[in-house]
C-alpha cells in the first residue's frame, strides 16, 4: 500500500514534425513499463509517433509566486514583434 | 452526473467582501477566467471539493466498465466485440486522466483507490443497473455516455486546469462511445420484431435512472452554488436533465421507440420537452449503496485490486532490483 509506483510525465511527439509536448501523466515501476502503458493510454488513436518519459520527481519547475518577476518584463518589450515597426504599403515582401 | 451530490463543505455561498485577501485574489482570478493550477494557492475547501468531485468521477469510469465488461464474451459479432473493448478501454483510460488530475491536489492514487473500496468515495449511480441484454450496451453508450457528455463538455471550460484538460481529452473519445450505442440500436430497431423489443426494453429500464444521473433537483443546493461560484460546475444539474432530454428525445423517434414517460410532450411555448415526475428517492437509494448491483460492483473492484497486488509488487521489486544493478558500485 504505501509502495506505490512512481509518477512519470509522458510526452509525446505527433506525426507533422512538432515537439514534443506534454499530454499528461501516469504510474509505472520503470521507464519500460512506462513507455508500454503510455503506448497504450496517450495514442491509442494514431496521436503520436515517439514518446518521451520522464519521472516527475526529476521535473524542476518555476513557482508560481514568480511569475511577475519572470514573465512581466517582457510586456513593456512590444518592439520585440514585427507588428511593432509599421511599413509603408507600397514596400512589399517584408 | 458521473460526479453527483459532491459536499463542497459550504453552509452558504459568500461574497467577495467576506473573503481573506488571498481567497478574494483567488476568486478574482477565477472570476476573471483565469486557470488555477496545482501549484497556486486555493481555498482548503476548493481542493477538498475538487478530489470529492474529480475522484468520484475518475470511479465512474473505472466502475463503469464492469457492466459493459459483462457484454464482451457475448457481443454477437467480432466486430462489435472489437469495438466494445475499445471502447471499455477508452473507460480505463479516463479514469486514468482524472486519477492524474486528482493527485495534483497533494492525494495519492492509493488513497483515492481506498476511499473508493471503504465505500467512503462514490461513482455513478447509473452502474449500479445490471445489463441484461445486448440492448443494454447500445442503451449505455447512447444515454450514459450522452449524459456523461452533455456535463462534460462544459467542464472542459472549468477553472482547474488539470482538470480542464483531462475533460478536453475524455470529450474527443466519448463522441465515439455515444455513436457506437446510438448504432447498435438502430441495427436492433431495423431487425426482428423481437430484437426491436429487446431495445424497447433497454429504454424503459434505462431512461430513468440516466436522467437520475445529473443529479438531485437545484432548488436549496447550497453545495452546487458553491461550485458555480468556484467554475467546477458550469450548468446545473436542472439545465443539463432539461437539454438532455430535448437533444434525446427526437433521437428515441428517430429509432421507432417510445419513451417511458406518459406525461412527456414538447411545449412549443417554452420551446423544450415537458418530462414526468424523476423518483428521487430511487436515486438517494442507490447512492447509499442499496441498488440493485452495488455489492458486486464493488466486490468486483475490491477483488480485482487485491488479486492484482502481487503483480505491482513484483513488478516494482524487478524495477528496483535492476536500477540497483546498474548503479555502479562506490569506489
Amino acid at each position: 500500500m504505501s509502495h506505490e509506483w512512481p509518477l512519470w510525465e509522458i510526452f509525446i511527439r505527433s506525426q507533422h514534425g512538432l515537439a514534443h509536448k506534454h499530454v499528461g501523466s501516469l504510474h509505472a515501476p520503470d521507464a519500460e513499463m512506462a513507455i508500454k502503458n503510455a503506448r497504450d493510454v496517450y495514442t491509442r488513436r494514431n496521436e503520436g509517433v515517439s514518446i518521451w518519459v520522464v519521472r516527475s520527481t526529476d521535473i524542476a519547475a518555476s513557482s508560481p509566486g514568480e511569475k511577475e518577476p519572470l514573465f512581466e518584463p517582457a510586456n513593456s518589450k512590444v518592439y520585440r514583434h514585427p507588428t511593432f515597426f509599421p511599413m509603408p504599403e507600397d514596400v512589399k515582401h517584408i | 452526473m458521473y460526479a453527483q451530490m459532491v459536499d463542497t463543505g459550504a453552509k452558504r455561498v459568500r461574497a467577495l467582501e467576506e473573503m481573506s485577501p488571498e481567497e478574494r485574489a483567488f476568486q478574482e482570478r477565477i472570476d476573471a477566467d483565469i486557470k488555477i493550477e496545482p501549484k497556486d494557492w486555493m481555498p482548503e475547501g476548493y481542493r477538498k471539493t475538487l478530489i470529492r468531485q474529480i475522484s468520484q468521477h475518475a470511479h465512474s469510469e473505472i466502475v463503469g466498465m464492469l457492466p459493459e465488461g459483462n457484454w464482451i464474451t457475448r457481443a454477437p459479432t467480432l466486430q462489435r466485440k472489437s469495438i466494445l473493448m475499445a471502447k471499455v478501454q477508452d473507460e480505463g483510460g479516463h479514469g486514468l486522466y482524472l486519477y492524474a488530475a486528482a493527485e495534483t491536489l497533494g492525494v495519492s492514487r492509493d488513497e483515492l483507490i481506498a476511499d473508493l473500496h471503504s465505500g467512503k468515495a462514490k461513482y455513478s449511480s447509473i452502474f449500479n443497473y445490471p445489463t441484461l441484454t445486448w440492448a443494454d450496451i447500445g442503451a449505455i453508450g447512447w444515454l450514459v455516455d450522452g449524459a456523461a457528455i452533455m456535463n462534460q463538455i462544459p467542464l472542459c471550460r472549468c477553472s482547474y486546469g488539470p482538470y480542464a484538460r483531462a475533460m478536453v481529452r475524455v470529450c474527443k473519445e466519448e463522441s465515439f462511445h455515444q455513436r457506437q450505442g446510438y448504432d447498435i440500436l438502430l441495427k436492433l430497431c431495423a431487425g426482428t420484431p423481437e430484437q426491436k423489443a429487446m431495445a424497447q426494453d433497454a429504454l424503459d429500464r434505462w431512461w430513468w435512472p440516466s436522467l437520475m444521473m445529473f443529479g438531485p433537483p437545484d432548488a436549496d443546493s447550497v453545495h452546487s452554488a458553491q461550485s458555480a461560484q468556484w467554475k467546477i460546475k458550469i450548468l446545473s444539474n436542472d439545465e443539463l436533465r432539461q437539454r438532455f432530454v430535448d437533444q434525446t428525445v427526437p433521437q428515441a423517434d428517430h429509432l421507432g421507440l417510445t419513451m417511458p414517460d406518459p406525461l412527456l410532450k414538447w411545449n412549443a411555448e417554452r420551446g423544450h420537452y415537458v418530462f414526468g415526475p424523476i423518483d428521487f428517492d430511487e436515486l438517494y437509494s442507490v447512492v447509499k449503496g442499496n441498488g440493485p448491483c452495488n455489492r458486486d460492483r464493488l466486490r468486483a473492484r475490491v477483488r480485482a485490486w487485491e488479486d492484482g497486488a502481487w503483480v505491482r509488487e513484483a513488478a516494482m521489486a524487478h524495477a528496483e532490483k535492476r536500477a540497483r544493478r546498474a548503479t555502479p558500485k562506490a569506489a
